[in-house]
Protein backbone atom coordinates (compact mmCIF):
# COMPACT_ATOMS: atom_id res chain seq x y z
CA UNK A 1 0.00 0.00 0.00
CA UNK A 2 1.20 3.41 -0.65
CA UNK A 3 2.53 5.38 2.17
CA UNK A 4 1.04 8.85 2.58
CA UNK A 5 3.05 11.66 5.10
CA UNK A 6 1.15 13.40 7.31
CA UNK A 7 2.69 16.67 8.90
CA UNK A 8 2.71 16.80 12.95
CA UNK A 9 1.33 19.25 14.53
CA UNK A 10 2.48 19.27 18.24
CA UNK A 11 4.26 21.85 20.98
CA UNK A 12 7.01 20.43 22.60
CA UNK A 13 6.37 16.82 22.18
CA UNK A 14 2.45 16.95 22.87
CA UNK A 15 0.55 15.62 19.28
CA UNK A 16 -2.23 18.18 18.90
CA UNK A 17 -5.58 16.80 17.86
CA UNK A 18 -5.92 17.85 14.39
CA UNK A 19 -3.11 15.50 13.48
CA UNK A 20 -4.60 12.62 14.97
CA UNK A 21 -7.86 13.58 12.70
CA UNK A 22 -5.55 13.71 9.93
CA UNK A 23 -3.86 10.42 10.45
CA UNK A 24 -7.45 8.79 10.33
CA UNK A 25 -8.05 9.93 6.87
CA UNK A 26 -4.59 9.34 5.61
CA UNK A 27 -5.16 5.38 6.21
CA UNK A 28 -8.28 5.91 4.20
CA UNK A 29 -5.47 6.70 1.22
CA UNK A 30 -2.61 4.68 1.95
CA UNK A 31 -0.52 4.39 5.36
CA UNK A 32 0.65 6.91 7.37
CA UNK A 33 4.20 7.96 7.50
CA UNK A 34 4.41 11.20 10.40
CA UNK A 35 6.84 13.99 9.81
CA UNK A 36 7.42 15.44 13.52
CA UNK A 37 10.16 18.54 13.51
CA UNK A 38 11.66 20.55 16.20
CA UNK A 39 11.94 20.75 20.01
CA UNK A 40 10.28 17.42 21.41
CA UNK A 41 9.97 15.31 17.64
CA UNK A 42 10.97 12.53 19.11
CA UNK A 43 8.28 12.13 21.97
CA UNK A 44 5.62 12.06 19.36
CA UNK A 45 5.87 8.94 18.37
CA UNK A 46 3.88 6.78 20.37
CA UNK A 47 0.48 9.04 19.78
CA UNK A 48 1.43 8.72 16.48
CA UNK A 49 1.88 5.17 16.45
CA UNK A 50 -1.25 4.51 18.56
CA UNK A 51 -3.39 6.56 15.89
CA UNK A 52 -2.02 4.81 12.73
CA UNK A 53 1.65 6.08 12.31
CA UNK A 54 3.77 3.20 10.97
CA UNK A 55 6.68 5.44 10.63
CA UNK A 56 7.62 8.56 12.46
CA UNK A 57 10.43 10.74 11.02
CA UNK A 58 11.97 13.30 13.34
CA UNK A 59 14.21 15.94 13.18
CA UNK A 60 15.21 18.12 15.55
CA UNK A 61 16.92 21.50 15.10
CA UNK A 62 17.09 25.42 16.60
CA UNK A 63 16.25 26.35 12.89
CA UNK A 64 12.32 25.28 13.26
CA UNK A 65 11.75 27.67 16.08
CA UNK A 66 14.39 30.30 14.80
CA UNK A 67 13.17 31.23 11.38
CA UNK A 68 10.05 31.27 9.78
CA UNK A 69 8.14 28.58 7.57
CA UNK A 70 11.03 27.62 5.54
CA UNK A 71 13.21 25.03 7.63
CA UNK A 72 9.93 22.95 7.60
CA UNK A 73 9.59 23.22 3.89
CA UNK A 74 12.54 21.89 3.52
CA UNK A 75 12.55 19.20 6.13
CA UNK A 76 9.38 18.30 4.35
CA UNK A 77 10.18 18.28 1.12
CA UNK A 78 13.16 15.85 2.59
CA UNK A 79 10.25 13.50 3.75
CA UNK A 80 8.72 13.45 0.42
CA UNK A 81 12.18 12.57 -1.82
CA UNK A 82 12.74 9.84 1.10
CA UNK A 83 9.66 8.26 1.13
CA UNK A 84 7.81 9.08 -2.70
CA UNK A 85 4.31 9.30 -1.13
CA UNK A 86 0.85 9.33 -2.77
CA UNK A 87 -0.21 12.50 -0.73
CA UNK A 88 1.21 14.82 1.63
CA UNK A 89 -1.54 16.37 4.38
CA UNK A 90 -0.71 19.25 6.57
CA UNK A 91 -3.22 20.81 9.11
CA UNK A 92 -4.81 23.50 7.97
CA UNK A 93 -3.61 26.04 10.47
CA UNK A 94 -2.26 29.62 9.01
CA UNK A 95 1.24 28.06 8.90
CA UNK A 96 0.36 24.90 7.73
CA UNK A 97 -1.17 26.76 4.80
CA UNK A 98 2.21 28.13 3.97
CA UNK A 99 4.04 25.11 4.11
CA UNK A 100 2.07 23.23 2.04
CA UNK A 101 1.98 25.65 -0.37
CA UNK A 102 5.20 26.17 -0.55
CA UNK A 103 6.16 22.59 -0.75
CA UNK A 104 3.87 21.63 -3.71
CA UNK A 105 5.57 24.47 -5.83
CA UNK A 106 8.77 22.64 -4.84
CA UNK A 107 7.62 19.17 -5.81
CA UNK A 108 5.68 20.02 -8.84
CA UNK A 109 2.23 19.61 -7.49
CA UNK A 110 -0.98 21.03 -6.84
CA UNK A 111 -2.41 21.93 -3.70
CA UNK A 112 -5.80 22.15 -2.08
CA UNK A 113 -6.30 24.04 0.68
CA UNK A 114 -9.05 23.90 3.60
CA UNK A 115 -10.60 20.24 3.44
CA UNK A 116 -13.32 19.17 5.26
CA UNK A 117 -13.03 15.35 4.34
CA UNK A 118 -10.91 13.02 2.68
CA UNK A 119 -12.19 9.88 0.22
CA UNK A 120 -9.65 7.69 -1.90
CA UNK A 121 -10.74 8.26 -5.58
CA UNK A 122 -9.43 7.04 -8.90
CA UNK A 123 -7.63 9.75 -9.71
CA UNK A 124 -6.04 10.40 -6.39
CA UNK A 125 -7.58 11.62 -3.51
CA UNK A 126 -10.61 13.36 -3.27
CA UNK A 127 -11.30 16.72 -1.00
CA UNK A 128 -14.26 17.85 0.19
CA UNK A 129 -14.20 21.88 0.53
CA UNK A 130 -17.02 24.31 1.82
CA UNK A 131 -16.70 27.70 -0.64
CA UNK A 132 -17.82 31.09 0.03
CA UNK A 133 -19.04 31.06 3.09
CA UNK A 134 -20.04 27.85 3.44
CA UNK A 135 -22.84 28.00 0.91
CA UNK A 136 -21.40 25.36 -1.37
CA UNK A 137 -19.50 22.18 -1.14
CA UNK A 138 -16.75 21.25 -3.79
CA UNK A 139 -14.86 18.10 -4.41
CA UNK A 140 -11.25 18.66 -5.96
CA UNK A 141 -8.25 16.92 -6.23
CA UNK A 142 -4.56 17.28 -7.46
CA UNK A 143 -4.56 17.10 -11.06
CA UNK A 144 -0.32 17.12 -11.19
CA UNK A 145 1.99 16.07 -8.94
CA UNK A 146 1.64 14.56 -5.35
CA UNK A 147 -1.46 16.17 -3.87
CA UNK A 148 -0.43 18.33 -0.82
CA UNK A 149 -4.04 18.80 0.72
CA UNK A 150 -4.01 20.69 4.35
CA UNK A 151 -7.33 19.62 6.29
CA UNK A 152 -9.41 21.33 8.36
CA UNK A 153 -9.61 20.70 12.32
CA UNK A 154 -12.65 18.81 13.12
CA UNK A 155 -12.81 16.92 9.62
CA UNK A 156 -12.91 13.58 10.95
CA UNK A 157 -13.38 11.63 14.25
CA UNK A 158 -9.78 10.45 16.14
CA UNK A 159 -9.59 7.18 15.71
CA UNK A 160 -7.01 4.55 17.57
CA UNK A 161 -5.45 2.06 15.10
CA UNK A 162 -2.37 1.00 16.57
CA UNK A 163 0.83 0.57 14.20
CA UNK A 164 4.62 0.35 14.61
CA UNK A 165 5.59 3.73 14.78
CA UNK A 166 8.95 3.40 14.10
CA UNK A 167 11.00 6.11 14.87
CA UNK A 168 13.57 7.41 11.73
CA UNK A 169 15.68 10.24 11.68
CA UNK A 170 15.22 12.39 8.94
CA UNK A 171 18.31 13.76 7.03
CA UNK A 172 17.58 17.35 6.38
CA UNK A 173 19.51 19.67 4.76
CA UNK A 174 18.82 23.61 5.26
CA UNK A 175 17.89 25.47 2.07
CA UNK A 176 19.47 28.97 1.69
CA UNK A 177 16.30 30.50 1.98
CA UNK A 178 16.04 28.66 5.86
CA UNK A 179 17.09 31.60 7.41
CA UNK A 180 15.52 34.10 5.54
CA UNK A 181 13.05 35.29 8.25
CA UNK A 182 14.19 35.48 11.39
CA UNK A 183 11.67 35.05 15.13
CA UNK A 184 13.16 37.49 17.17
CA UNK A 185 10.81 37.31 19.96
CA UNK A 186 8.33 35.11 20.96
CA UNK A 187 5.62 35.76 23.89
CA UNK A 188 3.22 32.05 24.21
CA UNK A 189 -0.53 32.85 24.42
CA UNK A 190 -1.78 31.93 28.24
CA UNK A 191 -3.64 29.03 28.68
CA UNK A 192 -6.75 29.78 29.65
CA UNK A 193 -7.85 26.12 30.83
CA UNK A 194 -10.86 25.59 28.17
CA UNK A 195 -10.66 23.69 25.21
CA UNK A 196 -9.23 25.55 21.82
CA UNK A 197 -11.58 26.64 19.78
CA UNK A 198 -10.89 25.01 16.43
CA UNK A 199 -11.10 21.65 18.56
CA UNK A 200 -13.45 22.24 20.88
CA UNK A 201 -17.14 19.95 21.01
CA UNK A 202 -19.66 23.31 21.89
CA UNK A 203 -18.57 26.53 21.25
CA UNK A 204 -20.51 29.66 22.77
CA UNK A 205 -19.55 32.89 21.26
CA UNK A 206 -21.07 36.30 22.03
CA UNK A 207 -20.80 39.73 19.48
CA UNK A 208 -21.19 43.57 19.99
CA UNK A 209 -24.68 42.58 21.87
CA UNK A 210 -22.87 41.36 25.00
CA UNK A 211 -21.51 45.27 25.48
CA UNK A 212 -18.19 45.50 27.54
CA UNK A 213 -15.20 43.30 28.20
CA UNK A 214 -16.96 42.76 31.77
CA UNK A 215 -19.86 41.64 30.40
CA UNK A 216 -17.92 38.66 28.49
CA UNK A 217 -17.94 37.16 32.30
CA UNK A 218 -21.55 36.16 31.13
CA UNK A 219 -20.27 34.25 28.35
CA UNK A 220 -17.66 32.53 29.49
CA UNK A 221 -19.68 31.43 32.85
CA UNK A 222 -21.85 29.82 30.12
CA UNK A 223 -19.51 28.21 28.32
CA UNK A 224 -18.04 27.12 31.30
CA UNK A 225 -21.11 25.39 32.45
CA UNK A 226 -21.03 23.28 29.13
CA UNK A 227 -17.44 22.37 28.86
CA UNK A 228 -16.97 24.89 25.95
CA UNK A 229 -14.32 27.79 24.14
CA UNK A 230 -15.44 30.80 23.98
CA UNK A 231 -15.88 32.98 21.22
CA UNK A 232 -16.08 36.19 19.69
CA UNK A 233 -17.88 38.49 16.53
CA UNK A 234 -15.34 40.55 15.03
CA UNK A 235 -17.07 43.41 16.73
CA UNK A 236 -16.69 42.48 20.14
CA UNK A 237 -12.95 42.06 19.69
CA UNK A 238 -12.08 45.02 17.53
CA UNK A 239 -14.05 46.50 20.51
CA UNK A 240 -11.39 45.11 22.35
CA UNK A 241 -13.87 43.07 24.65
CA UNK A 242 -11.59 40.00 23.68
CA UNK A 243 -8.63 38.93 22.59
CA UNK A 244 -8.38 38.40 18.32
CA UNK A 245 -7.31 34.96 19.16
CA UNK A 246 -10.95 33.88 20.02
CA UNK A 247 -12.52 35.26 16.88
CA UNK A 248 -14.80 33.82 14.59
CA UNK A 249 -15.38 33.88 11.15
CA UNK A 250 -13.30 34.83 8.08
CA UNK A 251 -10.79 36.17 9.14
CA UNK A 252 -10.62 34.80 12.75
CA UNK A 253 -11.03 30.82 13.38
CA UNK A 254 -13.79 28.73 11.57
CA UNK A 255 -15.05 26.09 13.80
CA UNK A 256 -17.25 23.04 13.09
CA UNK A 257 -18.41 21.86 16.74
CA UNK A 258 -21.17 20.11 17.81
CA UNK A 259 -22.69 22.99 19.21
CA UNK A 260 -22.44 26.54 18.71
CA UNK A 261 -24.35 28.90 20.71
CA UNK A 262 -24.28 32.69 19.28
CA UNK A 263 -25.02 35.54 22.03
CA UNK A 264 -26.02 38.96 20.67
CA UNK A 265 -24.20 38.48 16.93
CA UNK A 266 -26.47 39.47 13.88
CA UNK A 267 -24.93 36.84 12.23
CA UNK A 268 -23.14 38.96 9.15
CA UNK A 269 -22.06 36.83 5.79
CA UNK A 270 -18.34 36.94 7.34
CA UNK A 271 -19.15 35.96 10.85
CA UNK A 272 -21.01 32.62 9.21
CA UNK A 273 -18.17 31.93 7.16
CA UNK A 274 -16.54 31.08 10.07
CA UNK A 275 -19.28 28.93 12.19
CA UNK A 276 -22.09 27.42 9.29
CA UNK A 277 -20.75 24.05 9.25
CA UNK A 278 -21.56 23.82 13.31
CA UNK A 279 -23.67 20.59 13.52
CA UNK A 280 -26.32 22.44 16.01
CA UNK A 281 -26.75 26.53 16.00
CA UNK A 282 -28.12 28.18 18.48
CA UNK A 283 -28.74 31.84 18.81
CA UNK A 284 -29.86 34.72 21.31
CA UNK A 285 -30.31 38.05 20.09
CA UNK A 286 -33.03 40.66 20.84
CA UNK A 287 -34.12 41.30 17.22
CA UNK A 288 -36.23 38.65 15.71
CA UNK A 289 -34.81 39.93 12.13
CA UNK A 290 -30.83 39.03 12.88
CA UNK A 291 -29.95 36.64 9.88
CA UNK A 292 -28.31 34.49 12.34
CA UNK A 293 -31.98 33.30 12.90
CA UNK A 294 -31.59 32.06 9.95
CA UNK A 295 -29.16 29.60 10.90
CA UNK A 296 -30.61 28.17 13.79
CA UNK A 297 -32.05 25.32 15.26
CA UNK A 298 -33.28 26.82 18.42
CA UNK A 299 -33.70 30.53 18.73
CA UNK A 300 -34.72 32.49 21.72
CA UNK A 301 -35.56 35.94 20.94
CA UNK A 302 -34.56 37.66 23.73
CA UNK A 303 -32.40 39.67 26.07
CA UNK A 304 -29.17 37.85 26.41
CA UNK A 305 -28.38 39.37 30.07
CA UNK A 306 -31.73 37.78 31.04
CA UNK A 307 -31.47 34.68 28.95
CA UNK A 308 -27.97 33.37 29.03
CA UNK A 309 -27.37 33.37 33.06
CA UNK A 310 -30.65 31.57 33.29
CA UNK A 311 -29.38 29.83 31.04
CA UNK A 312 -26.11 28.68 32.79
CA UNK A 313 -28.12 28.36 35.86
CA UNK A 314 -30.15 25.68 34.36
CA UNK A 315 -27.24 23.85 32.60
CA UNK A 316 -25.44 23.60 36.27
CA UNK A 317 -28.90 22.21 38.05
CA UNK A 318 -29.27 19.56 35.57
CA UNK A 319 -25.71 18.69 35.24
CA UNK A 320 -25.68 18.37 39.44
CA UNK B 1 17.39 55.30 -3.26
CA UNK B 2 13.34 54.96 -3.65
CA UNK B 3 12.18 52.09 -2.08
CA UNK B 4 10.04 50.27 -4.78
CA UNK B 5 6.67 48.72 -2.99
CA UNK B 6 4.46 46.49 -5.05
CA UNK B 7 0.56 45.93 -3.65
CA UNK B 8 -0.83 42.90 -5.03
CA UNK B 9 -4.39 42.99 -5.34
CA UNK B 10 -7.31 41.09 -6.04
CA UNK B 11 -10.91 41.96 -7.91
CA UNK B 12 -13.01 39.48 -6.37
CA UNK B 13 -17.37 39.74 -5.78
CA UNK B 14 -18.72 41.03 -3.26
CA UNK B 15 -19.29 38.52 -0.26
CA UNK B 16 -22.64 40.22 0.37
CA UNK B 17 -24.09 39.30 -2.81
CA UNK B 18 -25.19 35.80 -3.87
CA UNK B 19 -22.12 34.12 -4.78
CA UNK B 20 -21.39 31.18 -7.90
CA UNK B 21 -19.94 28.94 -9.55
CA UNK B 22 -20.09 29.36 -12.76
CA UNK B 23 -20.63 26.01 -15.17
CA UNK B 24 -16.82 25.67 -16.08
CA UNK B 25 -16.27 25.39 -12.06
CA UNK B 26 -14.99 29.08 -11.73
CA UNK B 27 -15.85 31.89 -9.35
CA UNK B 28 -18.71 32.88 -11.58
CA UNK B 29 -18.14 36.55 -12.08
CA UNK B 30 -20.92 38.02 -14.11
CA UNK B 31 -23.82 37.73 -11.14
CA UNK B 32 -21.95 39.47 -8.47
CA UNK B 33 -20.47 43.29 -8.40
CA UNK B 34 -17.07 43.01 -8.20
CA UNK B 35 -14.61 45.18 -5.50
CA UNK B 36 -11.00 45.23 -4.45
CA UNK B 37 -10.73 42.64 -1.99
CA UNK B 38 -11.65 44.31 1.30
CA UNK B 39 -8.35 42.14 2.92
CA UNK B 40 -6.22 43.76 0.03
CA UNK B 41 -7.31 47.52 1.37
CA UNK B 42 -5.13 46.53 4.17
CA UNK B 43 -2.38 46.05 2.08
CA UNK B 44 -2.47 48.96 0.17
CA UNK B 45 -2.85 51.23 3.70
CA UNK B 46 0.54 49.58 4.96
CA UNK B 47 1.93 50.20 2.08
CA UNK B 48 0.89 54.00 2.09
CA UNK B 49 1.90 54.14 5.30
CA UNK B 50 5.68 52.97 4.92
CA UNK B 51 5.50 54.87 1.70
CA UNK B 52 5.42 58.23 4.19
CA UNK B 53 7.59 56.91 6.47
CA UNK B 54 10.92 56.59 3.91
CA UNK B 55 12.29 59.46 2.56
CA UNK B 56 11.30 58.72 -0.96
CA UNK B 57 9.15 55.63 -1.87
CA UNK B 58 6.80 54.35 -4.84
CA UNK B 59 3.59 52.62 -4.74
CA UNK B 60 2.79 50.20 -7.57
CA UNK B 61 -0.44 48.09 -6.97
CA UNK B 62 -0.76 45.34 -8.94
CA UNK B 63 -3.94 42.91 -10.10
CA UNK B 64 -3.92 39.65 -12.39
CA UNK B 65 -7.66 39.74 -13.11
CA UNK B 66 -10.33 40.27 -16.34
CA UNK B 67 -11.45 43.67 -17.57
CA UNK B 68 -13.25 44.68 -14.65
CA UNK B 69 -10.31 43.97 -12.47
CA UNK B 70 -9.16 47.60 -12.97
CA UNK B 71 -11.92 48.60 -10.94
CA UNK B 72 -10.30 47.52 -8.51
CA UNK B 73 -6.68 49.31 -9.10
CA UNK B 74 -8.95 52.28 -9.50
CA UNK B 75 -9.57 51.98 -5.79
CA UNK B 76 -6.17 51.45 -4.34
CA UNK B 77 -5.29 54.50 -6.80
CA UNK B 78 -7.76 56.63 -5.29
CA UNK B 79 -6.95 55.84 -1.73
CA UNK B 80 -2.98 56.99 -2.91
CA UNK B 81 -0.67 54.75 -4.54
CA UNK B 82 1.26 55.93 -7.12
CA UNK B 83 0.71 53.79 -9.82
CA UNK B 84 -1.01 50.65 -11.34
CA UNK B 85 -0.13 47.21 -13.62
CA UNK B 86 -3.51 45.26 -14.80
CA UNK B 87 -2.22 41.70 -15.80
CA UNK B 88 -4.87 40.21 -18.23
CA UNK B 89 -5.24 37.39 -21.02
CA UNK B 90 -8.03 35.73 -22.14
CA UNK B 91 -5.91 32.61 -21.21
CA UNK B 92 -5.55 33.49 -17.63
CA UNK B 93 -9.30 31.96 -16.70
CA UNK B 94 -8.97 29.48 -14.18
CA UNK B 95 -5.81 30.17 -13.35
CA UNK B 96 -5.40 28.50 -9.74
CA UNK B 97 -3.38 29.58 -6.61
CA UNK B 98 0.06 28.35 -8.38
CA UNK B 99 -0.20 29.76 -11.86
CA UNK B 100 -1.54 32.86 -10.07
CA UNK B 101 1.54 33.28 -8.11
CA UNK B 102 4.02 32.46 -11.40
CA UNK B 103 1.91 35.35 -13.02
CA UNK B 104 2.67 37.41 -10.45
CA UNK B 105 6.26 36.56 -9.23
CA UNK B 106 7.30 37.26 -12.60
CA UNK B 107 5.11 41.10 -13.28
CA UNK B 108 6.41 41.90 -9.98
CA UNK B 109 10.05 41.29 -11.05
CA UNK B 110 9.26 43.18 -14.62
CA UNK B 111 7.94 45.77 -12.65
CA UNK B 112 10.91 45.65 -10.29
CA UNK B 113 10.52 45.76 -6.20
CA UNK B 114 12.04 45.79 -2.57
CA UNK B 115 8.94 45.08 -1.34
CA UNK B 116 5.86 43.51 -1.95
CA UNK B 117 2.57 43.49 0.01
CA UNK B 118 -0.43 41.32 -0.24
CA UNK B 119 -3.19 40.88 2.09
CA UNK B 120 -3.92 37.87 4.51
CA UNK B 121 -6.47 35.82 1.79
CA UNK B 122 -8.59 36.63 -1.08
CA UNK B 123 -12.37 36.81 0.41
CA UNK B 124 -13.17 34.53 -2.49
CA UNK B 125 -10.57 31.55 -2.64
CA UNK B 126 -10.23 32.29 1.00
CA UNK B 127 -6.87 29.86 0.51
CA UNK B 128 -3.82 32.26 2.08
CA UNK B 129 -0.92 30.75 0.05
CA UNK B 130 -0.02 32.84 -2.72
CA UNK B 131 2.57 35.36 -0.57
CA UNK B 132 4.27 32.48 0.64
CA UNK B 133 4.47 30.99 -3.06
CA UNK B 134 5.12 34.29 -4.16
CA UNK B 135 8.19 34.77 -1.82
CA UNK B 136 9.30 31.05 -2.71
CA UNK B 137 8.89 31.66 -6.32
CA UNK B 138 10.99 35.29 -6.07
CA UNK B 139 13.46 33.40 -3.74
CA UNK B 140 13.01 36.22 -1.13
CA UNK B 141 12.09 36.24 2.89
CA UNK B 142 8.19 35.54 4.03
CA UNK B 143 7.13 37.75 6.18
CA UNK B 144 3.93 37.21 6.40
CA UNK B 145 0.63 37.31 8.45
CA UNK B 146 1.28 41.07 10.51
CA UNK B 147 -1.05 42.35 12.50
CA UNK B 148 1.75 45.14 12.39
CA UNK B 149 5.01 46.05 10.07
CA UNK B 150 7.72 48.44 9.92
CA UNK B 151 10.84 49.22 7.26
CA UNK B 152 13.48 50.92 8.38
CA UNK B 153 17.05 50.84 6.41
CA UNK B 154 16.70 48.18 4.70
CA UNK B 155 14.93 45.89 7.33
CA UNK B 156 11.46 44.60 8.04
CA UNK B 157 10.11 44.18 11.20
CA UNK B 158 6.54 42.63 12.01
CA UNK B 159 4.42 40.99 14.78
CA UNK B 160 2.61 37.46 13.99
CA UNK B 161 -0.18 36.20 16.25
CA UNK B 162 -0.31 32.91 15.99
CA UNK B 163 -2.31 30.02 17.46
CA UNK B 164 0.25 29.20 20.13
CA UNK B 165 2.66 32.51 20.52
CA UNK B 166 2.99 36.24 18.92
CA UNK B 167 6.32 36.56 17.28
CA UNK B 168 8.21 39.11 16.44
CA UNK B 169 9.65 38.63 12.73
CA UNK B 170 12.28 40.19 11.10
CA UNK B 171 14.11 40.20 7.25
CA UNK B 172 16.22 42.19 4.84
CA UNK B 173 14.49 43.85 1.87
CA UNK B 174 13.54 42.37 -0.68
CA UNK B 175 10.90 40.30 1.03
CA UNK B 176 6.97 39.49 0.59
CA UNK B 177 5.18 41.13 3.68
CA UNK B 178 1.22 40.09 4.06
CA UNK B 179 -0.87 42.15 6.69
CA UNK B 180 -4.09 40.75 8.59
CA UNK B 181 -7.36 42.95 9.07
CA UNK B 182 -5.54 43.39 12.70
CA UNK B 183 -3.10 45.66 10.92
CA UNK B 184 -5.14 49.25 11.07
CA UNK B 185 -7.90 50.29 9.45
CA UNK B 186 -7.77 51.31 6.24
CA UNK B 187 -8.15 55.07 4.69
CA UNK B 188 -11.66 56.50 2.51
CA UNK B 189 -10.28 57.54 -0.69
CA UNK B 190 -10.80 61.38 -0.44
CA UNK B 191 -12.81 63.60 -3.21
CA UNK B 192 -9.29 64.64 -4.08
CA UNK B 193 -7.94 60.93 -4.06
CA UNK B 194 -10.65 59.57 -6.28
CA UNK B 195 -10.43 63.17 -8.77
CA UNK B 196 -6.03 62.41 -8.56
CA UNK B 197 -6.47 58.56 -9.71
CA UNK B 198 -8.23 59.18 -13.30
CA UNK B 199 -5.02 60.84 -14.06
CA UNK B 200 -2.33 58.21 -12.69
CA UNK B 201 -0.88 55.35 -15.34
CA UNK B 202 -2.54 51.73 -15.50
CA UNK B 203 -0.53 49.78 -17.46
CA UNK B 204 -1.66 46.47 -19.40
CA UNK B 205 0.41 43.60 -19.78
CA UNK B 206 -0.46 40.12 -21.53
CA UNK B 207 0.98 36.90 -20.86
CA UNK B 208 3.24 37.66 -23.68
CA UNK B 209 4.83 40.56 -21.98
CA UNK B 210 5.59 38.30 -19.01
CA UNK B 211 7.00 35.43 -20.65
CA UNK B 212 4.86 32.91 -19.25
CA UNK B 213 4.29 29.36 -20.74
CA UNK B 214 0.42 28.72 -21.69
CA UNK B 215 0.63 25.89 -20.32
CA UNK B 216 0.84 26.27 -16.46
CA UNK B 217 -2.05 28.98 -16.11
CA UNK B 218 -5.44 28.61 -17.22
CA UNK B 219 -8.13 26.30 -16.67
CA UNK B 220 -6.06 23.54 -18.40
CA UNK B 221 -2.97 23.85 -16.97
CA UNK B 222 -4.52 24.16 -13.44
CA UNK B 223 -2.82 22.14 -10.59
CA UNK B 224 -6.14 21.20 -9.24
CA UNK B 225 -8.98 20.11 -10.98
CA UNK B 226 -12.98 21.32 -9.30
CA UNK B 227 -15.13 17.90 -10.26
CA UNK B 228 -18.21 19.27 -8.96
CA UNK B 229 -19.93 22.13 -6.63
CA UNK B 230 -23.40 21.45 -5.01
CA UNK B 231 -25.27 24.42 -3.08
CA UNK B 232 -25.50 23.29 0.23
CA UNK B 233 -28.90 22.66 1.23
CA UNK B 234 -30.26 25.84 3.11
CA UNK B 235 -30.48 24.87 6.99
CA UNK B 236 -34.07 23.70 7.91
CA UNK B 237 -36.01 26.54 9.70
CA UNK B 238 -35.57 25.92 13.44
CA UNK B 239 -37.31 26.59 16.36
CA UNK B 240 -37.68 30.25 17.08
CA UNK B 241 -39.27 31.49 20.72
CA UNK B 242 -39.82 34.82 22.03
CA UNK B 243 -38.39 35.36 25.93
CA UNK B 244 -41.37 35.23 28.22
CA UNK B 245 -39.03 34.87 31.55
CA UNK B 246 -38.14 31.19 30.52
CA UNK B 247 -36.26 31.79 27.45
CA UNK B 248 -32.80 30.22 29.12
CA UNK B 249 -34.50 27.35 30.49
CA UNK B 250 -36.53 26.89 27.21
CA UNK B 251 -33.11 26.64 25.58
CA UNK B 252 -31.84 24.44 28.50
CA UNK B 253 -34.69 21.73 27.35
CA UNK B 254 -33.71 22.13 23.82
CA UNK B 255 -29.99 20.95 24.85
CA UNK B 256 -31.17 18.13 26.87
CA UNK B 257 -33.25 17.03 24.25
CA UNK B 258 -30.68 17.01 21.76
CA UNK B 259 -28.05 15.35 24.95
CA UNK B 260 -25.38 18.60 25.04
CA UNK B 261 -26.67 18.37 28.80
C1 LIG C 1 -13.12 41.60 5.24
C2 LIG C 1 -13.98 41.41 6.45
C3 LIG C 1 -13.72 40.37 7.30
C4 LIG C 1 -14.51 40.15 8.44
N1 LIG C 1 -14.23 39.09 9.24
C5 LIG C 1 -15.05 38.83 10.29
C6 LIG C 1 -14.83 37.70 11.14
O1 LIG C 1 -13.86 36.93 10.98
N2 LIG C 1 -15.68 37.47 12.15
C7 LIG C 1 -16.76 38.27 12.40
O2 LIG C 1 -17.50 37.99 13.36
N3 LIG C 1 -16.98 39.35 11.63
C8 LIG C 1 -16.15 39.66 10.60
N4 LIG C 1 -16.38 40.77 9.85
C9 LIG C 1 -17.39 41.76 10.33
C10 LIG C 1 -18.81 41.41 10.01
O3 LIG C 1 -19.14 41.94 8.74
C11 LIG C 1 -19.75 42.03 11.07
O4 LIG C 1 -19.50 43.41 11.15
C12 LIG C 1 -19.59 41.44 12.48
O5 LIG C 1 -19.63 40.03 12.41
C13 LIG C 1 -20.69 41.96 13.38
O6 LIG C 1 -20.52 41.49 14.69
P1 LIG C 1 -21.76 41.35 15.66
O7 LIG C 1 -22.75 40.42 15.09
O8 LIG C 1 -21.23 41.07 17.02
O9 LIG C 1 -22.32 42.85 15.71
P2 LIG C 1 -23.66 43.46 15.13
O10 LIG C 1 -23.80 43.18 13.70
O11 LIG C 1 -23.69 44.87 15.57
O12 LIG C 1 -24.77 42.64 15.87
C14 LIG C 1 -25.01 42.70 17.25
C15 LIG C 1 -26.27 41.91 17.51
O13 LIG C 1 -26.48 41.85 18.91
C16 LIG C 1 -27.88 41.97 19.18
N5 LIG C 1 -28.01 42.48 20.54
C17 LIG C 1 -27.66 43.69 21.03
N6 LIG C 1 -27.88 43.77 22.34
C18 LIG C 1 -28.40 42.58 22.73
C19 LIG C 1 -28.85 42.04 23.96
N7 LIG C 1 -28.77 42.72 25.10
N8 LIG C 1 -29.34 40.80 23.98
C20 LIG C 1 -29.41 40.06 22.84
N9 LIG C 1 -28.99 40.52 21.64
C21 LIG C 1 -28.49 41.76 21.59
C22 LIG C 1 -28.38 42.91 18.11
O14 LIG C 1 -29.77 42.69 17.88
C23 LIG C 1 -27.52 42.52 16.89
O15 LIG C 1 -28.16 41.54 16.11
C24 LIG C 1 -15.60 41.02 8.72
C25 LIG C 1 -15.87 42.07 7.85
C26 LIG C 1 -15.08 42.28 6.72
C27 LIG C 1 -15.40 43.41 5.81
N1 LIG D 1 -5.27 37.55 -9.01
C1 LIG D 1 -4.57 38.23 -8.10
N2 LIG D 1 -4.06 39.46 -8.40
C2 LIG D 1 -3.33 40.14 -7.47
N3 LIG D 1 -3.10 39.71 -6.23
C3 LIG D 1 -3.59 38.50 -5.87
C4 LIG D 1 -4.35 37.70 -6.78
N4 LIG D 1 -4.70 36.56 -6.12
C5 LIG D 1 -4.19 36.65 -4.88
N5 LIG D 1 -3.52 37.82 -4.70
C6 LIG D 1 -2.82 38.30 -3.49
O1 LIG D 1 -2.56 37.22 -2.61
C7 LIG D 1 -3.24 37.38 -1.37
C8 LIG D 1 -3.71 36.03 -0.85
O2 LIG D 1 -4.57 35.42 -1.79
P1 LIG D 1 -5.05 33.88 -1.69
O3 LIG D 1 -3.84 33.06 -1.45
O4 LIG D 1 -5.70 33.63 -3.00
O5 LIG D 1 -6.01 33.83 -0.53
C9 LIG D 1 -4.35 38.38 -1.68
O6 LIG D 1 -4.75 39.08 -0.53
C10 LIG D 1 -3.67 39.27 -2.72
O7 LIG D 1 -2.82 40.22 -2.10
Amino acid sequence: MAEVLVYVDHVDGAVRKPTLELLTLARRVGEPVAVALGNGAGDTAATLAEHGAVKVLTHEAAEYADYLVVPKVDALQAAVEAVSPAAVLVPSSAEGKEIAARLALRIGSGIITDAVDLEAGDEGPVATQSAFAASYTTKSRVSKGTPVITVKPNSAAVEAAPAAGAVEALAVTFSDQATGTKVTGRTPRESTGRPELTEAAIVVSGGRGVNGADNFSIIEALADSLGAAVGASRAAVDAGWYPHTNQVGQTGKSVSPQLYIANGISGAIQHRAGMQTSKTIVAVNKDPEAPIFDLVDYGVVGDLFDVVPQLTDEVKTRKG
Amino acid sequence: MSLRIVVTVKYVPDATGDRHFADDLTVDRDDVDGLLSELDEYAVEQALQIAEDADDAEVTVLTVGPEDAKDALRKALSMGADKAIHVEDDDLHGTDAIGTSLVLAKAVEKAGYDLVISGMASTDGTMGVVPALLAERLGVPQVTLLSEVSVEDGTVKGRRDGDAASEQLEASLPAVVSVTDQSGEARYPSFKGIMAAKKKPVESWDLGDLDVDAEEIGLEGAWTKVDSATERPARTAGTIVKDEGEGGKQLAEFLASQKFI
